[in-house]
């Protein structure tokens, strides 16, 4: 009568579908949800699922109800203690009411705010959508671990462009000659034996013909054997088998540097931090360990912890060697260059102080990019004066001085940005060569 | 280890059906056996062919938000369903329903794999047998709903969704679809008026379906009078009044109107008004019989249980552990206890059929003034039956709630009006209050007094085509005006013209408000 079935292990995520419907529908509210979360966490941060509230405007599903605060209602409840018809009982002041339930956050009416929560893959994906990454990035942003092939013997299968063809032919010989397939110098042999009778005297005896009759049976035999036994079998192909060794993982340090004089306020600080959230994205795919180095400056530099470098405001001038000096003070402290991968990321708004310029364009030629992995620099703009300054030959000063800088060093990159859009690029180089990390 | 061997293995008692918590199949077929014997023979019941099926607790979830349906369209309230179901689960702000079944032909169940043996076993004597049994009997459910077709009907649905998706693209269906759920409670008729559905012929005819309504709508629009003939026009004028009989109107059922007679929606359109409406008409008798259905569930788990128990098929253990959840199914908290929700149906329909069978066989003097129809007939098993079969929540209650149960809830009723600052208790479960109040609860059941009672009265349709709709307000309970506007929004979407929304009150006739959704003046 009944029929028992075991569904557990049917595809699961039925509900994806709807999950991504709701996502898409809820999409701008999510993104300003992602963004507010992104301020309040490192950079160093796993990247985990965040709790989202949203208020419920586009996601309400109205219908036709009654009111819940005009009329005349009857209710019915039950656990009646000492109330006598005719009693009556004072209303409480402001909600409340008789007792009855709170209406669901989900029933659209009353309650503004939804709240749920997206998982680490749905919030780097929000996160990847603003900064315009190309496809590719975002996946390799997301695997794990990177994978080199080797070769490792033999197998039985595989593609066609791995057949290993001295093997093959090994093999297939060793059954050719446990089958006893016969050689084509057999063959061939009877066949100038036939011919030679062939041509002997005519007419051709008796017994010349019966031995005729004879090799011609032989010779079918052969033949027939020649066919039944391939020269090459699927049983024979030999394939080159490799295997997938994970890249070793080394260590790497990321140095953020920034300007935090008066100029540099929220909205470039928070560009600022996308930029070394994404280089930090970045590494962790590839290395195991990675330190990250805050380095703030004004006419000082000081190595601060994360905390003080977003979120506190120091005034004085803009020297920017600084910080290039106090990095290479680190990487001599505590970084050796051939136990650490080093990259670096600046941010700046663009000044500097009269001749500094030209000492840090010497500083990072000669001590400090040859030291380095790579090594990118943004100059966060207004919109405005990203118009204005189109031209990337032009610039300020500290970009003019970089420029020359970039013309001779391979591991440097440079870039103006006025939104999250136009930081991908500065690492394209980076991320374009994937080989380059290990 | 231990525990599955021993479940499996003899049991050490002859006769147990297991031992322990875990279940394997077997165990379950044996024990599906066992409860099906006291069900079909004891209790008498008729039941469709059962279908179980095991499922984890994220399929749970995800059967639980799609609306309980195991194939059902994609929509994005039911994500938004999803992630909060999942987010309270997860916090453990709430169990999931340990059993959700389909009204279908075969019945489906679905039990969670994390569930006791116990729990198996309860499971299937509430759903399997409890729920099949009203879900096949019940003339509500027999005139309304087609189990026979249900599940093909909904799989159409979904590939036919689907495709329109890929034709017209995502956001015309999604607008389509918000439009129709948030008419779903006005798409359904409420009067047998209309033949039982029968969803197969439905899907089969769908295309010569279509063109014979394109057909009717034209002949409509057609035969409109011209602009010409605008004088001398009344409300009844004998004109009106075949128009109106034309549109057979006043209609309760918006979505079969709109479907039918809108001027501008197209044939996919259309299909998908007729799908929701279909689905919710499907739906309608559950809200009706929650109390009697979660009753006879909850009724039939509870004896095949004991019976098992006294048969010396399930252990003291295993007994206590279903008292113990069903205690928890069954308990009624007053209102003043901070976890007050309203009435548990589950309590009241248990608590109603255990009463009925006490009754029958144990009737006292109250109960022979009250009950004189059924009261010491002996035959409880037969007397359940009918009322499973023949009521309503309303009208059950009305029959059969007797005053011991009134006062073993200690039922009040308590007047609300918001004009005024004080409530007011208006009657209890005391001797003169008994018959006014059991009508009151019955009231409060009556879907046709709890859902707003909104019609279509009558279409414009020589002057700006406005749709007109008409709310009869009962004790001055208005509809929720945010929510109204935005439903009149996503009623002029499908009508294509204006639309008003007249609320008037339900004795007297009195004007109470008007509300306009304007037409949307289309550019050239």
């Amino acid at each position: 009568m009944a029929r028992l079935v075991d569904r557990r292990l049917n595809p699961k995520g039925k509900s994806l579908g709807n999950r991504q419907r709701f996502m898409r529908r809820a999409r701008a509210q999510i993104k300003e949800a992602v963004n507010k979360a992104i301020q309040n966490r490192g950079i160093t941060d796993e990247p985990v699922g965040e709790q989202i509230t949203i208020p419920s405007k586009g996601i309400r599903e109205p219908r036709f109800h009654h009111a819940a605060d005009k009329g005349k209602r009857e209710r019915l409840l039950p656990g009646n203690k000492d109330f006598l018809p005719g009693d009556l009982i004072p209303k409480p002041q402001g909600g409340g009411g008789g007792g009855q339930g709170k209406q669901a956050s989900n029933s659209g009416e009353g309650e503004d705010d939804f709240s749920f929560t997206l998982t680490a893959d749905e919030f780097l994906n929000v996160f990847f959508e603003d900064l315009e990454l190309p496809d590719l990035v975002k996946t390799s942003l997301k695997e794990v671990t990177a994978f080199k092939p080797h070769r490792a013997g033999y197998s039985t299968s595989g593609t066609t462009t791995n057949i290993n063809v001295v093997r093959t032919m090994t093999h297939s010989f060793g059954r050719r000659l446990a089958l006893r397939r016969p050689k084509q110098a057999e063959i061939e042999a009877l066949e100038t034996q036939m011919k030679v009778l062939r041509d002997s005297e005519q007419p051709l005896s008796l017994s010349t013909q019966q031995q005729l009759v004879e090799l011609e049976a032989q010779l079918e035999a052969l033949e027939r054997r020649r066919r039944l036994v391939a020269f090459i079998d699927p049983i024979d192909i030999r394939y080159n088998r490799f295997e997938h060794i994970p890249q070793p993982k080394t260590k790497a340090v990321m140095f953020c540097l920034m300007d935090v004089s008066g100029s540099m306020g929220a909205r470039e600080k928070d560009l600022a931090k996308r930029f070394f959230l994404l280089l930090h994205l970045f590494l962790k795919q590839r290395y195991k360990k990675i330190d990250v180095v805050f380095i703030r400056h004004t006419h000082q530099a000081q190595e601060v912890d994360e905390e003080t470098f977003f979120y506190s405001r120091e005034s004085g001038g803009t020297v920017v060697s600084t910080a290039l000096v106090e990095m290479q003070r680190v990487i001599a402290e505590r970084y050796p260059a051939s136990e650490w991968n080093i990259y670096a990321a600046q941010a700046s708004d663009g000044d500097n102080i009269g001749d500094d310029t030209a000492r840090c364009t010497a500083l990072l030629q000669e001590e400090l990019l040859p030291l380095c992995q790579y090594y990118a620099y943004v100059e966060i703009l207004d919109a405005r004066e990203l118009e204005l300054f189109q031209n990337t030959k032009n610039g300020k000063a500290l970009w003019r001085g970089y420029r020359s800088v970039a013309d001779t060093c391979a591991n440097f990159a440079m870039k103006r940005i006025a939104q999250p859009g136009d930081i991908y690029p500065v690492f394209r180089e980076l991320f374009a060569k994937p080989g380059k990390a290990a | 280890m231990g525990d599955a061997a021993r479940s499996t293995a003899a049991a050490s008692r002859p006769g147990l059906l297991f031992e322990g918590s875990e279940w394997n199949f077997e165990t379950l077929e044996r024990t599906y056996d066992a409860i099906a014997d006291i069900a079909l023979h004891d209790l008498g019941l008729d039941v469709y062919p059962n279908q179980i099926e095991i499922i984890s607790s994220d399929q749970m979830l995800e059967a639980y938000c799609s609306i309980g349906m195991p194939l059902m369209y994609q929509h994005w309230s039911f994500g938004k369903r999803f992630v909060s179901e999942e987010q309270a689960y997860r916090k453990g702000y709430q169990g999931l329903a340990y059993e959700i079944v389909i009204n279908s032909n075969p019945c489906i169940s679905y039990h969670m794999e994390e569930n006791s043996m116990t729990m198996q076993a309860l499971v299937m004597a509430h759903a399997a047998f409890g729920h099949n049994h009203f879900f096949k009997n019940n003339h509500l459910f027999q005139q309304w709903t087609d189990a026979e077709g249900i599940l093909d009907y909904l799989n159409f649905a979904k590939g036919y969704i689907a495709k329109c998706e890929e034709r017209h693209g995502i956001d015309a269906v999604e607008e389509i679809l918000d439009a129709a759920h948030a008419l779903m409670d006005q798409g359904i008729f409420r009067h047998p008026r209309h033949p039982r559905p029968n969803l197969r012929a439905q899907m089969e005819q769908e295309r010569e379906r279509q063109e014979h309504a394109e057909r009717n709508f034209n002949d409509l629009w057609r035969t409109l009078p011209r602009q010409e003939d605008k004088t001398g026009e009344t409300d009844d004028g004998p004109d009106v009044c075949a128009r109106k009989k034309k549109l057979r109107l006043p209609e309760e059922n918006l979505l079969y109107f709109l479907e039918k007679n809108s001027p501008n929606l197209e044939t996919w359109e259309r299909e998908i008004l007729r799908i929701v409406r279909n689905v919710a008409q499907y739906f309608y008798p559950q809200r009706q019989t929650k109390v009697m259905n979660e009753g006879c569930a909850t009724f039939v788990h509870y004896y095949i249980m004991n019976k098992l128990f006294d048969e010396g098929r399930i252990t003291e253990g295993a007994l206590l552990e279903t008292l113990h959840s069903h205690s928890n199914v069954v308990f009624q908290p007053g209102f003043d206890d901070p976890r007050f929700s309203g009435i548990n149906p589950y309590a009241l329909g248990f608590a109603m059929m255990q009463d009925i069978k006490r009754i029958c066989v144990e009737p006292d003097e109250e109960d022979r003034e009250w009950f004189p129809a059924i009261a010491g007939n002996g035959d409880w098993r037969g007397t359940l039956r009918h009322a499973w079969a023949n009521y309503r929540d309303e009208s059950f209650i009305q029959q059969f709630l007797s005053p011991r149960l009134m006062r073993k809830f200690r039922l009040f009723q308590l007047t609300d009006d918001t004009e005024e600052s004080h409530y007011e208790v208006a009657r209890i479960h005391n001797e003169g209050g008994y018959e006014k109040l059991r009508k009151a609860l019955m009231l409060s059941f009556d879907a046709g007094s709890v859902d707003p009672t909104i019609e279509v009265i009558d279409v414009d349709l020589r002057g700006d085509r406005q749709l007109v709709l008409q709310h009869k307000v009962r004790d001055g309970v208005p509809l929720d005006e945010n929510q109204r506007n935005q439903v009149l929004a996503q009623v002029r979407r499908l009508w294509g013209y204006g639309v008003r929304l007249e609320g008037v009150d339900a004795k007297s006739g009195a004007s109470q408000y008007e509300s306009v959704a304007k037409a949307v003046s289309t550019a050239a």
